[in-house]
């Protein structure tokens, strides 16, 4: 529960900070921290406009992404107090959870039948399917490393083996970092600010979503990262320690990595589209030697 | 081979002693001559005379400075019809296409021939700019975008089409002419000399200088006026500011398309005390009421000659740390490089002017060509780079932007405080010359502004045809598309910066 409740406050910062960073960094004053709130509160007191073009796929689709995103955050667990849900093999069904949202928004695109949208449905997916081998070699090299399938037991058993586990807890914080960029459609594999259609990723499939439902999928892209910044915390904040100072941690944890992409995004231009599969898949290739790594150590081979 | 008549940049011509040929003639000089690279079309315009419709081409020889000009005429109740040179050289396309709209002129084997930018005055009323025809191609595989005339940024209203194969650009169609506002009408219409400085000032928003020097060229060239060499320096001050502040602009903007937010924000903060300093100078930042026939109200000043060295040690300190920074940053070589390249000969074909053919190592600039104003003095050698691509784009504006700061520099340590500068010449006091055609040719820093001036029998300016760099320039655009990504068109059409009203005219 504490899990949720803090990725819950975490989520609604996280623009508000990475905003901030650029805005400091750029020698802007910048919005408000918390400006999320009120944007995203603007959008939910809106009404939506639906293209008389578009069919229900379009209508429901922000909300079914939501909703997989919330179902998401019950799987996680906080540093060794345990999540609202867990079974063995709940990453899985974490990831494919999320990936059953982006479906819903890649059909959303496509129902509305832009020239835009469909070039940005198309890249998503692309990129998709590069990335997701990432996440899932990671989660296997933690399963053979702790011996656990469930996100609970992997977190808590982490720490027992000390010298390998730091270059494991590392080397996973690293892979997942980069997995979060990507995945959150940020530099250098996207840009979230740019206004040119065409060169967009992400950013294109939801051009036609007005009001509410912007809003909802607003709400959704800040729940990502609070979710995937909430799986390194629990890398890297031992389990053991009291429950005060592994709050605290978290939200400092949370808060560098808030800071780090913004300082990312304020120092590096964006790759040009045609290397983007090869930078993502180069973050599977290191989530594959990590594995690999993995089994030969423990003997699985 | 026929004798040509050749004469420089604002000279004024007798329109008698243009060689008037027939239409094999014309053909065979024009192509013959372009062979040569040093050879460009400077402009192609036709215009009604009491015998018919006459048709003129002014061709620049950059080697030797001068402007070849020949003349075709088309008798009253003749047919309307010739063989194109676009076969032989694209470059004739645009020109074509301009003639064809507004007198029915119809060019054989031209494939193109739709029209440019719905003038008010086309001969063709029923098209309509909303059922433009664009070209197609009949496939199940291919599909079509199009992006415009309305943007989602800051640009000004132009339509694209693109035939992709998935994310590969086949064919990209650029339709202009949202942007018209009948300027040339418009220039013989109005006909008091401030009306028409206004109305050069507001060809291209971007380009005041450079369209409004032109223009004041051409009247004092038609009113054989002589301007004194000070006034003649502050118009370069001014062309040079302008060059600056455009160039940094566009380097601003793009790293925004490479989302490099550095580069953007620290640009950014470079170009306003850049146009700030027009301000200072005469009330406008984008030097608009600076430029006008025979004299000017705001004279360079001692004191505006030290603020302008003030100016110029803080931006040259700053802009060397960033654009250090900026042209050897992996990431911006990464995102720059081989994007959008063109080769010489696919510019020289277009006629590409300005940074669109310094950027492929052609050397077209006529500050070094046909030098006007204070240029005579400063021998200036144009910035060449061979690659093509957006870098090579990028690198001449930067060294554009160094060698603009050393003319500044030059001219603010040589200017003759003594020298009294005389206001604008009024209307009362202007006689333009009879029957003169007259070309006049500035470098904006888009390119090189040719505005062409003819009079008739009692003085009256009878023609007035304005080329704005953009004109052929957006073929280049074009063509970098080319069997490329549909995603880089963005940064591409950054890296030209060109101008839709400019075009649109």
């Amino acid at each position: 529960m504490i899990a949720f409740l803090l990725i819950l406050i975490c989520a609604l910062l996280y623009p508000g900070t990475i905003d901030k960073t650029k805005a400091i960094l750029s020698g802007r004053k910048g919005p408000k921290i918390h400006q999320f709130i009120f944007d995203a509160w603007r959008l939910f007191k809106k009404g939506s406009i639906y293209s008389d073009k578009s069919s229900f796929v379009f209508q429901i689709s922000a909300t079914i992404n939501f909703v997989c995103l919330i179902t998401a955050i019950l799987l996680i667990p906080f540093a060794g107090e345990p999540s609202l849900f867990s079974f063995d093999g709940d990453f899985v069904f974490m990831i494919y959870l999320l990936g059953l949202g982006r479906f819903m928004s890649v059909v959303a695109a496509l129902d509305v039948s832009s020239g835009f949208e469909g070039m940005g449905a198309n890249r998503e997916v692309l990129y998709a399917a590069l990335l997701e081998p990432a996440f899932l070699l990671l989660m296997g090299t933690l399963c053979i490393f702790t011996g656990y399938t469930n996100f609970n037991d992997i977190f808590t058993a982490l720490y027992a083996d000390q010298y390998l586990a730091s270059v494991v807890i590392i080397i996973s914080s690293i892979i997942l970092f980069l997995f979060i960029l990507v995945e959150n459609s940020r530099i250098p594999a996207d840009d979230p600010n740019t206004h040119l259609e065409l060169t967009m990723v992400h950013e294109v499939m939801i051009l036609d979503h007005s009001g509410f439902d912007l809003g909802l999928i607003k709400l959704t892209a800040a729940l990502k990262f609070a979710v995937f910044g909430s799986l390194i915390c629990n890398l890297v904040i031992p389990s053991h320690f009291p429950i005060g100072i592994k709050i605290l941690l978290f939200m400092i944890f949370q808060f560098a990595l808030a800071v780090a992409i913004g300082f990312i995004e304020s120092f590096k231009p964006r790759n040009k589209m045609a290397r983007n599969p090869q930078y993502i898949i180069s973050i599977s290739a290191i989530a594959l030697v990590l594995y690999c790594v993995m089994i030969i150590i423990k003997n699985k081979m | 081979m026929e004798k040509l008549f050749e004469t420089k940049n604002n000279l004024p011509v007798r329109i008698a002693d243009i060689p008037v040929v027939p239409y094999n003639k014309f053909f065979e000089v024009i192509t013959f001559l372009l062979r040569s690279q040093d050879y460009h079309i400077l402009t192609y315009l036709a215009y009604p005379t009491d015998q018919g419709l006459s048709f003129v081409c002014a061709i620049a020889d950059d080697q030797n400075k001068s402007i070849s000009l020949i003349s075709h005429l088309i008798p009253n109740g003749a047919p309307l019809k010739v063989y194109s040179m676009m076969p032989k050289y694209d470059v004739f396309h645009s020109c074509e296409r301009e003639i064809h709209e507004k007198y029915g002129v119809v060019f054989e084997d031209n494939h193109f021939l739709k029209p440019i930018r719905y003038s008010h005055d086309r001969i063709n009323k029923e098209s309509k700019i909303t059922d433009y025809p664009f070209y197609k191609i009949e496939s199940d595989e291919l599909h079509e975008v199009g992006v415009g005339p309305i943007h989602a940024g800051i640009i000004e209203p132009g339509h694209f089409r693109f035939l992709c194969a998935g994310e590969r650009v086949l064919h990209l169609e650029v339709q202009l002419g949202w942007q018209h506002r009948g300027i040339e009408t418009l220039f013989l219409q109005k006909k008091k000399l401030l009306q028409r400085a206004v109305l050069a000032e507001n060809i291209a928003g971007d380009t005041a200088v450079g369209h409004t020097l032109a223009y004041s060229q051409a009247i004092e060239s038609l009113a054989g006026l002589k301007i004194r060499e000070k006034l003649n320096y502050e118009r370069v001050i001014a062309l040079e500011i302008e060059r600056i502040g455009m160039h940094i602009f566009d380097l601003s903007n793009l790293c925004t398309g490479a989302a490099y937010q550095l580069g953007n924000a620290s640009l950014g903060v470079l170009r306003t005390p850049t146009i700030n300093y027009l301000q200072t100078w005469c009330g406008n930042r984008f030097a608009k009421g600076l430029i006008r026939p025979g004299g000017t109200h705001y004279p360079f000043t001692r004191e505006l000659q030290e603020k302008l060295l003030t100016y110029l040690d803080s931006f040259e300190e700053k802009y060397a740390v960033i654009s250090d920074k900026l042209l050897n940053l992996s990431g911006i070589q990464l995102r720059f490089q081989d994007i959008g390249t063109l080769t010489r000969k696919q510019v020289y074909m277009i006629g590409g002017v300005g940074t669109t053919a310094k950027m492929a190592g052609l050397k077209r600039d006529t500050r070094w060509s046909h030098p006007f104003a204070g240029y005579h003095e400063l021998h200036h050698e144009p910035v060449i780079f061979d690659a093509g691509d957006i870098y090579a784009r990028i690198q001449v504006r930067h060294y554009e932007i160094l060698q603009s700061i050393k003319y500044l520099r030059r001219i603010a340590e040589i200017m003759n405080f003594q020298n009294q500068v005389p206001s604008p010449i009024t209307d009362e006091n202007i006689r333009l010359a009879k029957s003169c055609l007259t070309v006049s040719i500035t470098e904006g820093w888009r390119g090189e502004i040719v505005h062409t001036a003819i009079t008739d029998q009692e003085g009256n300016i009878c023609c007035y045809k304005i080329k704005d760099p953009s004109l052929h320039n957006w073929w280049a655009l074009a063509l970098s598309l080319r069997d490329r990504e549909i995603s880089d068109f963005p940064i591409n059409n950054k890296s030209y910066n060109l101008s839709y009203c400019g075009h649109d005219l």
